[in-house]
């Protein structure tokens, strides 16, 4: 049953006269600041440009497959953006993009700490994302990589006179920076709880943060070491994974997907985290089946480990082993089932509105289903071999990671904007964008997995006529999807001067962030919180508001 | 001392120096065993009693040198998890190594 | 028995925190020293995870071609010096005891202790990477490291009359087997340059007395890094010379 909470006027909220923002002034109080909250801040804003960089390029994309010959550029500056755009989009954007802003944020806030664990490493990390970022960033100006996201060996290694070592030195301290990020999460979860916190009094937030942050740690590590043998091959020609010398290019497919796999689990997570607080906030209910949520997380974690070779079944893998990939790979969809419907069932009788994180959160889960399903074909061996290298994968892997994980993002955005700064975005124009990104979304993908269904594949600029028609639609919402995107990037910095104030807990939500100041002090929380009821517990919330008009009274 | 009631914190240890006296002694004396072993012909045993050695080298370092043994419990899982990661690497893709040829002959 | 446990640390108090006993080293946002430590420790071992998945990689690599190219791995593991291969591995378990000590002597504060066995670990190390360093140079005289240079002339018309040799096909296989050998070993002989490097800072910061007044957190934490640094060798000292001596 839901508790009917009324949410508080903020005509009464003042912006608190100290918080972490105003703490201290100057550009050197940001770089060299140990204050998780500001390190956030330093991500959102850099993980905003490498974004904004990644769109261009895939507006490029869109555009040059508006006609079917490749007119706008030439085939191989077309290799070229569409690989860079992967890698920004998913070493610089989506990898850090939840854990290191809003994660980064609220972890300690939620489980009641003044400061993750080591904010030294913390801001080592945000560095090291830099450092690679802008490696990447000089890689795609001096000339760019065309070697698509995935490296592929011996093309990668071998065939290729782009820059493959330096961006493959970036993502190694990209990747560095994102171990790091997992290493301060689970030691802060496992050692800086406050008095009252246990486990499973934990937001699902935390939960889902902290499986992030194991495979974080444990897949990164593999990622780096195949990286560096790719450089030393392209460098000293070593021959590991050279098949003339007797290496073995699959060695390198099953050392990079072994990470690469997990890492889709790195990028949908945390979008996880978002929609299990905003649903629940918005139903003014408990999630249904706290537990199963929480375990499914950790379930996600581990069985990602299991599946990676779901990449490789048209590369000349074993059949047998294949056979037991598959069916590994249908098992994961269980624990992300068990969330879908979890959250539906929160739903179910809670008195829910529509505030703009909700409506992402209800496009997160509508796309993010479709885009699991899909991902059940494609583990089937028999629609893989048809399937793979075309466009249905790339509808596929952008419905779970766009429609997906960057829903959430704009959800986890538009839902802690009020704490990070203070007020409110507005309310209006960003419900419309959340509209036109849904329907900007769909109209650019959905058309793709016809595509590929047909049998266009993928990362080539030109395609034949009959196909043009669907692609003109993908383009155009590609352009619909650009303006949905483009709003948020407008209004929020707007709503940093001229919004509304917010309050401590404008949403009325149960989060231990939501009872102190915001935005927060620099110590976050003047006195350790005392944690003596449940997560999501709006009852206890309703009672302390009653009580503290009371007393107030 | 209320916080031993906690399993996963613990108290400090320190080990002295006739542990590590102890176990130096024994890994050197292990590393001479498995050069010596490593010039006689054994057949498939060679390769296992050097990894079993090592192993067993490896096992002492981690439970006295670096403390593990007097650790809390948390830490213990710690290692147990990536030696778990670490075999899932080798077993999963060795599915892929040991049977491609199955059925090709 | 041979172990027993500290004396509780000032600002250690279980509960309420005396706000005055704080000790210097204590970061604002932990509420305890034994916070603090468990942390840093935890977060140590989390780092060691994963260093173990970084060289996992490269140990899955061998296990595949050391199967795929046995009798190549064999020959090129023959090249190898056993000697200057078995003296390293002892240097090497030798460092790790001095580094066990060091830890200990932070424990019980003494300082000149410590700085004797920072410096103990520091020469043992040096020792280590001379010995490295010479059996890279027979490599390369021999024409052993792959690329370019490569040779395989002493694999198919091997100089030692009881080596059997290889066809030239499989001889060339031996370049995978120096791969490995310098990517695990380089990598291995990196970390310990970084290990080396921060002894000299660890040695400088203890001279001022820093981790003998129950600051003992990064001689420890430094201590378990050394540690794995001699783990990763103890494995790959059998994987890498001691493939069939017999022959
Ligand atoms: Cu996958």
């Amino acid at each position: 049953m839901s508790t009917i909470i009324s949410l508080p006027d903020q005509a009464t909220a003042r912006l608190p006269r100290k918080s972490f923002l105003n703490e201290e002034y100057g550009i050197k109080s940001w770089l060299l600041t140990g204050d998780h909250k500001r390190i956030a801040i330093l991500y959102l804003v850099s993980i905003t440009f490498f974004f904004v960089i990644g769109g261009a390029l895939a507006g490029l994309i869109r555009m040059e497959l508006l006609t079917p010959p490749s007119d706008l550029m030439a085939t191989d500056t077309y290799n070229k953006v569409f690989s860079m755009h992967g890698i920004i989009m998913i070493f610089l954007f989506l990898v850090p993009s939840v854990p290191a802003t809003i994660g980064n944020f609220l972890i300690p806030l939620m489980v009641g700490a003044r400061d993750l664990a080591f904010p030294k490493i913390n801001l080592l990390s945000w560095y090291l994302y830099m450092a690679g970022g802008l490696i990447i960033f000089a890689a795609m100006v001096l000339g760019g990589v065309d070697s698509g996201w995935t490296f592929t060996t011996p093309l990668s290694t071998h065939y290729l006179n782009t820059h493959v070592t330096t961006a493959a030195i970036g993502i190694f301290l990209a990747g560095f920076s994102s171990i790091f990020t997992g290493l301060n999460f689970i030691v802060t979860v496992h050692r800086m709880r406050c008095p009252g916190m246990t486990w499973f009094r934990l937001p699902l937030f935390v939960w889902s943060h902290y499986a992030t942050s194991i495979i974080m740690i444990l897949g990164t590590p593999v990622l780096a070491i195949t990286l560096v043998l790719v450089a030393l091959e392209r460098t000293l020609d070593i021959g590991v994974f050279d098949p003339s010398k007797g290496g073995d290019p699959l060695l390198f497919q099953h050392l990079f997907w072994f990470y690469s796999h997990p890492a889709v689990y790195i990028m949908i997570l945390p979008g996880m985290a978002v929609i299990s607080e905003v649903i629940s906030t918005f139903s003014r209910k408990r999630v249904f089946g706290y537990t199963a949520v929480a375990f499914s997380s950790v379930a996600i974690a581990v069985f990602g480990f299991l599946v990676w070779e779901h990449h490789m079944f048209i590369m000349g893998v074993s059949q047998y082993s294949a056979l037991v990939f598959s069916l590994l790979t249908m098992l994961v969809a269980v624990p992300s089932a068990i969330k879908i419907f979890n959250w539906t069932m929160t739903l179910y009788r809670g008195s829910i509105t529509f505030e703009t994180p909700m409506l992402y959160a209800f496009g997160f889960m509508g796309l993010f289903t479709i885009g699991g399903l899909t991902g059940v074909f494609l583990a089937t061996l028999g629609m893989d071999v048809h399937l793979t290298e075309t466009y249905f994968i790339v509808a596929h892997f952008h419905f779970v990671m766009v429609g997906g994980m960057l829903m959430a993002y704009l959800a986890g955005i538009h839902f802690w904007w009020p704490k990070m700064t203070g007020r409110m975005y507005p309310e209006a124009i960003s419900k419309v964008s959340a509209i036109v990104t849904f329907i900007g979304f769909i109209v650019t993908f959905f058309p793709q997995f016809l595509l590929g269904y047909l049998g266009m594949p993928r990362r080539y600029a030109s395609y034949p006529a009959d196909f043009q028609v669907l692609n003109v639609f993908s383009t155009a919402g590609a352009t619909i999807l650009g303006i949905g995107y483009l709003l948020p990037m407008l209004y929020l910095p707007w709503s940093l001067v001229y919004g509304a104030i917010a309050g401590d807990n404008p949403w009325q939500a149960t989060g231990l962030e939501w009872q102190i100041q915001s935005p927060p002090l620099t110590v976050n929380f003047v006195e350790i919180p005392v944690m003596d009821h449940e997560a999501y517990d709006y009852e206890w919330l309703a009672n302390k508001t009653v009580h503290e008009v009371q007393t107030v009274g | 001392m209320t916080e031993k009631i906690d399993p996963e914190h613990q108290e400090q240890h320190i080990v002295g120096p006739p542990v590590y006296l102890t176990i130096v002694i024994t890994l050197l004396v292990l590393t001479a065993v498995t050069t010596g072993v490593a010039f006689i012909d054994l057949g498939v045993f060679n390769p296992i009693i050097a990894l079993a050695i090592a192993c067993f080298k490896a096992s002492l370092v981690v439970l006295f040198f670096m403390h593990i043994k007097y650790s809390s419990r948390l830490l213990k899982m710690t290692v147990l998890c990536g030696l778990f990661t670490f075999m899932l690497l080798m077993t999963l893709t060795m599915t892929d190594y040991i049977s491609r040829a199955w059925g090709m002959w | 028995m041979d172990s027993h446990s500290v004396a509780t640390a000032p600002g250690e108090l279980v509960g309420g925190v005396d706000p005055h006993s704080h000790p210097s080293f204590l970061r604002h946002h932990f509420e305890s020293v034994g916070q603090q430590r468990e942390a840093a420790s935890f977060g140590m071992w989390i780092f060691l995870l994963t260093e173990v998945m970084f060289f996992g990689g490269m140990f899955c690599a061998y296990l595949i071609f050391r199967n795929w190219y046995h009798p190549a791995f064999v020959a090129g593991s023959n090249t190898l010096d056993i000697t200057l291969g078995t003296t390293n591995t002892a240097v090497l378990i030798g460092s790790s005891f001095t580094m066990a000590m060091a830890v200990y002597s932070a424990e019980m504060r003494r300082r000149s202790q410590l700085i004797l066995f920072l410096t103990l670990t520091i020469v043992l190390g040096f020792a280590f990477l001379g010995i490295k360093a010479v059996e890279y140079h027979q490599k390369f005289v021999d024409h052993h490291i792959p690329g370019p240079n490569f040779s395989i002339q002493e694999f198919v018309h091997p100089s030692n009359p009881h080596a059997i040799p290889l066809s030239p096909d499989m001889a060339q296989k031996t370049q995978i087997y120096f791969s490995l050998y310098f990517a695990m070993t380089g990598m291995h002989a990196l970390h310990m340059i970084i290990g080396i490097s921060l002894l000299f800072f660890m040695v400088w910061r203890a001279s001022q007395n820093a981790y003998t007044e129950g600051h003992i957190m990064p001689v420890e934490n430094f201590g378990l890094y050394w540690h794995f640094v001699d783990i990763v060798w103890i494995f790959l000292f059998p994987l890498l010379y001691l493939i069939s001596r017999y022959r």
